[in-house]
């Protein structure tokens, strides 16, 4: 059961692991975004 | 004004079958299909096991693939897809990796033997970090393109030598899930147990589709603002 439990946290946690470095990246872009809509502006 | 969600309907029709294809897949696993009389729970890591390998050796097709396209006429939109494919691979052999290293202790008393299989997936998992640091490269990104889609080209020959290592090298350490005995069926399986580790592929292929193609818009994307950042530039220089 020890062992069961241990497989299935280690494949959640990667995954869900994997996500939220998409995630990161999605924020990123955002940020991103919204810095060139300022500039546009400024121009 | 640029747009910010870049989801389209098919990503909704992938995370609305992800979400319950997730929630049957557990079911299935911990409650429908019977235990293993040998190993007993530990066996159930089995399903994530295959579904991870099945998707690392699909996402490696992949790269292969857009690395051949991209070797034939680089363009940002192949670099980009295989790119998204070789780190969603490395993901699932890792968890095929991790997840077989687990079920190996419980079930052979050791985290890691040197046996074939595990070897050639080992290397494997070696070829295409390898290829992401490559791709992490400064330089032209036509160039890194071509360099990083032999490094691609590499790593898939290794696939089908990953799937047959058990069959060519013959051990019995690691067993053969696919196409074992007369009649070319799962290795001895009950019934439930093969429509379960089925249903995990599909589930795990699905995930793939839905990652892949989440991945490839943020980095579309990326490549947008790359553009129009250096256009902004260009008009204040000027």
């Amino acid at each position: 059961m020890t062992y069961l439990l241990m497989g299935y946290s280690v494949i959640f946690a990667l995954i869900a692991g994997y996500m939220m470095i998409l995630g990161k990246r999605q924020k990123q872009i955002e940020k991103e975004i919204k810095q060139l809509e300022e500039w546009n502006q400024e121009i | 004004m640029i747009k910010i969600n870049n989801s389209g309907p098919i990503d909704r029709v992938l995370f609305y079958i992800l979400v319950p294809a997730f929630l049957i897949n557990l079911y299935l696993i911990f409650v429908w299909s019977p235990v293993e009389k040998v190993m007993g729970d530990v066996q159930k890591i089995f399903y994530f096991h295959v579904g991870s390998a099945w998707v690392a050796f699909l996402a490696f097709c992949v790269v292969g693939f857009y690395s051949v396209l991209t070797l034939i006429k680089p363009k940002m939109e192949r670099f980009i897809y295989a790119g998204i494919s070789a780190e969603i691979g490395v993901l699932f052999t890792t968890l095929a990796l991790l997840t077989g290293m687990i079920w190996g202790r419980a079930s052979w008393n050791t985290w890691w033997t040197w046996e074939p299989r595990l070897i050639t997936t080992l290397i494997l998992w070696f070829i295409y970090v390898a290829y992401l640091f490559v791709r992490k490269m400064e330089g032209s990104w036509e160039k890194i393109a071509k360099l990083s889609s032999v490094f691609g080209i590499i790593g898939v020959i290794n696939v089908p030598i990953v799937f047959m290592a058990t069959r060519w090298w013959n051990t019995k350490l690691h067993p053969v899930v696919f196409g074992e005995g007369k009649d070319q069926t799962g290795g001895g399986m009950e019934p439930e147990m093969l429509a379960t580790m089925f249903f995990s592929i599909f589930t795990i292929t699905v995930l793939y589709v839905f990652l892949l193609r989440k991945g490839a818009q943020i980095e579309k994307m990326r490549e947008v603002i790359k553009k129009a950042k250096t256009n902004i530039i260009n008009k204040i220089a000027s």
